[in-house]
């Protein structure tokens, strides 16, 4: 597990919107092919650093890397290799899932054959693949955020950032979504960052976490190793709500 | 490059099919339809016994059949052809969530108001050819002259400066889209800039000169031009007054300045009414190329603005 390629770095990264730091000397760094599970309370910060990272906005000092690539110098570049589901993702509504991905493949300059295979099969691995001919507008909640993640798939990015994946699912929902992220990071060799709050599940596939509270990454790296740093105990006897909340309570 | 030309294309046909869209322009269709076929059947009653007119053709589209010439009809309604499809440009896509994913895409930032706005020029382009070829075919069978080709470059001409007339109030409408989140608050924010420039610049201009320059009564033409003068200045705020200044003498080879009678010298009313023809193309051109420039800076100028601002925003806002 040691000395692996870090794909995204930064180094005291910070956000201020008027002289108040979102984003407080952000330092941490995610290693290629790993699910790096990103959590902390709302307002944290964490949707600020995802776009910063995304060069959708500017850091108020600070460096991040993504891909060797410097956000804020190439945007485009680093958007082209990154896949993105924000929190609370939007649709057309009255486009169907095949127009609403065909529209993502264009932006990103893909041809006809080779936007019409992705598709097809971003479709069939979030198994949207019948119901790609309904309007989005008459999709429930679980199938949007699905359609959310065919969306960064058309893309076949290297990284993926799920801001909140499983917000609004139900429990079985929420679930198969948690195993769907697993199973793109096994099969297709993504690295990803998932911000989530249901740490039951980030504990199961997540392969390192940070938390982030007020701005600052009050921990990062393996659980187990935070386990033992923050509640003295070993392998398997501890839950990720358990450090999560001593971590909050000391913040 | 290819994000402008993905967008333009996605925002081309969601406003063909959208149903805002069919009914305006059936709405304008169906006035122009109305307007030019009233001013068709006076123009022929006014020519009867007439040995050579001339221009009968652009007649069409300035005498006024009804209430409306097509011009003034422009004038008036073409803003709000620009408020309606505009008013909702970034502000929907804010509230539904897809600014956020359209921006996260790579493509540089400012395709998505470029794409958007060249689109909804197109489509006005779309609707002011058509209103005008239309109105050309109904001309062509009501009163059967066939334009000549000094005419058709004026009609030319004219549908340019409408485009641009027509794109400033679009490029404002996105201005608002920009500005307000919510999308009633742009609509009638916008809306309310139309009636502003279309009936309170006007009275506002004259009220203002009045109360400028005391009133003298006959005796005192000095002080009338002056407030004449103010008048006009004032009135030209108005984007409404420099189109309708800017096409005066294009559409209407027999007008000599847009300016009103009191304002000339007394050479120029002299030469007004020793010579009657018309102005020929070029001179018609250079008598309101100033006006023309001014409403073409304006409307660049407009979307200037709101490229800025939406530019600069913080995507955290958005």
């Amino acid at each position: 597990m040691e000395q692996q390629k870090a794909i995204i770095e930064t180094q005291e990264l910070t956000k201020a919107y008027n002289g108040q730091a979102a984003v407080d000397r952000l330092s941490f760094n995610v290693n290629e092919g790993e699910i790096f599970g990103f959590l902390g309370p709302n307002g944290a910060g964490k949707t600020t650093t995802l776009l910063m990272l995304l060069g959708l906005t500017e850091p108020t000092a600070g460096k991040a890397r993504v891909l060797g690539v410097d956000p804020a110098r190439d945007p485009v570049r680093v958007k082209g290799m990154i896949g993105y589901l924000p929190e609370n993702m939007g649709f057309y509504r009255d486009m169907n899932a095949w127009q609403s991905l065909m529209y993502i493949a264009e932006l990103n300059g893909l041809s006809q054959d080779a936007a019409n295979r992705r598709i097809e099969s971003a479709l069939r691995t979030v198994s949207l693949l019948n119901e790609s001919k309904k309007e989005v507008g008459s999709y429930s909640r679980g199938m949007r955020q699905r359609l959310g993640i065919a969306e960064v798939l058309v893309k076949e990015p290297k990284v993926a950032f799920l801001d909140e994946p499983t917000l609004g699912l139900d429990p079985d929902t929420a679930n198969r979504m948690i195993e769907l992220v697993e199973g793109l990071c096994r099969v297709k060799g993504m690295t990803v960052l998932l911000s989530s709050h249901l740490l039951h599940q980030v504990q199961k596939i997540c392969h390192r976490v940070g938390i982030m509270i007020n701005g600052r990454m009050v921990a990062q790296g393996q659980m187990d190793q935070l386990a033992e740093e923050k509640l003295g105990v070993g392998r398997e006897q501890y839950t990720l709500e358990e450090i999560y909340m001593k971590y909050f309570r000391e913040a | 490059m290819n994000g402008i030309k993905v967008i333009f294309k996605k925002e081309l046909s969601d406003h063909f099919s959208s149903y805002r869209f069919l009914l305006l322009f059936a709405m304008i269709v169906m006035v122009s339809l109305v307007t030019v076929y009233m001013a068709g059947m006076g123009i022929t009653k006014d020519l009867e016994g007439v040995a050579k007119p001339k221009f009968v053709f652009l007649m069409l589209f300035t005498s006024s059949g009804m209430q409306f010439s097509l011009v003034q009809f422009v004038a008036f309604f073409g803003p709000l052809i620009g408020l309606i499809l505009g008013f909702d440009t970034i502000n929907r896509e804010r509230n539904e969530g897809t600014l956020s994913k359209l921006l996260s895409q790579p493509i540089y930032r400012d395709a998505v108001i470029n794409g958007k706005f060249l689109a909804g020029v197109f489509i006005i382009t779309v609707i002011m050819a058509s209103v005008m070829l239309f109105i050309s075919a109904m001309g062509l069978m009501t009163i059967g002259v066939i334009p000549g080709i000094e005419e058709v470059w004026r009609m030319f001409i004219y549908l340019v400066i409408s485009i641009f007339y027509i794109s400033f109030w679009l490029g404002l409408a996105i201005l608002f889209s920009i500005l307000f989140r919510n999308v009633a608050t742009s609509a009638l924010a916008a809306m309310a800039m139309w009636i502003f420039f279309s009936f309170f610049v006007s009275i506002g201009a004259n009220a203002f000169a009045s109360a400028l320059t005391p009133d003298a009564g006959e005796s005192d033409p000095e002080s009338a031009i002056r407030r004449a003068r103010i008048e006009k200045a004032l009135s030209l705020t108005s984007p409404m007054e420099l189109y309708t200044d800017s096409t005066a003498t294009i559409i209407d080879p027999m007008r000599r300045t847009p300016r009103s009678f009191i304002q000339m010298g007394f050479m120029e009313q002299l030469s007004m009414a020793r010579f009657s023809g018309p102005l020929s193309l070029g001179q018609s051109v250079l008598v309101v190329l100033p006006y023309i420039i001014s409403l073409m800076a304006i409307t660049v100028l407009c979307f200037a603005i709101s490229y800025a601002v939406f530019m600069r925003q913080e995507i955290r806002s958005l």
